[in-house]
């Protein structure tokens, strides 16, 4: 297992060539990764404030969890916080399974955890001035479809 | 007690402040924000809307209704925006 929170620019081609790279009893590799998006009235600048400390401990309970949820070799979460322009990765979330229905369910369940339960905040700032991104109902409802007894 | 308070995004904005010390018999998170909204009007503000205030005792996730006994760092944050 492996979470990285950084403001460093990260390649995923090179992350995912190196992952689960020694293991052969894996046979499905899933990643996600998420690209700052440019906006209709010309996005210049994504600003991302995390919290040092609980951001890694609260990737690393939402990891375990995953790890613990379904049959994974292993899983992989890269972060990034600062200042940051359109088109620029954001962030990562690779998994590995001997099947894939257990790689792809684990992948959107960090997903869905990291965007309502790491501590980030986004703020979009444009021409005509900084907005905080507000969180969105559907992402809370999403965290719906994974209850069960599992908490983070 | 002495608390290590820190505020982020829009809070740490209006409040002014990304951290501070306060000393507090608060016994709940709830008794805090009414401590510190009672200090000042820029506190006042920023907790207004308690249905968009996160709270982490000690960097866990919890409710206003959640004890400070032997707490030694409280943040207040809105909804995380994160991935």
């Amino acid at each position: 297992m492996q979470v990285r929170v950084q403001s460093e620019p990260f390649e995923p081609g090179e992350v995912l060539s190196g992952f689960a790279r020694e293991r052969t009893d894996q046979g499905a590799v899933v990643t996600f990764t998420g690209v700052v998006r440019n906006v209709a009235d010309g996005l210049s600048i994504m600003e991302i404030e995390h919290y040092p400390g609980m951001t890694e401990r609260a990737i690393t309970g939402i990891v375990e969890t995953a790890m613990e949820r379904w049959s994974l070799g292993d899983a992989t979460v890269i972060h990034r916080y600062g200042r940051l322009k359109a088109g620029e990765v954001i962030m990562m979330v690779a998994t590995c399974a001997p099947h894939r229905g257990d790689a792809f369910a684990a992948a959107e369940f960090l997903m869905d955890y990291l965007k309502s339960r790491a501590p980030f905040w986004k703020k979009e700032v444009t021409a005509s001035g900084e907005t905080w991104v507000e969180a969105k109902d559907e992402d809370e409802d999403a965290l719906g479809r994974w209850s069960t007894s599992d908490q983070v | 007690m002495t608390l290590n308070v820190l505020y982020f995004a829009w809070l740490r904005e209006r409040i002014g402040l990304s951290s501070e010390a306060v000393d507090t018999d608060a016994e709940t998170v709830a008794d805090l924000v009414n401590e510190l909204r009672e200090r000042e009007d820029r506190y006042d503000l920023a907790f207004s809307d308690m249905a968009s205030v996160r709270v982490a005792v000690d960097q866990e996730l919890t409710s206003l209704d959640a004890s400070l006994a032997g707490a030694r760092e409280v943040a207040f944050f809105p909804p995380m925006t994160g991935g």
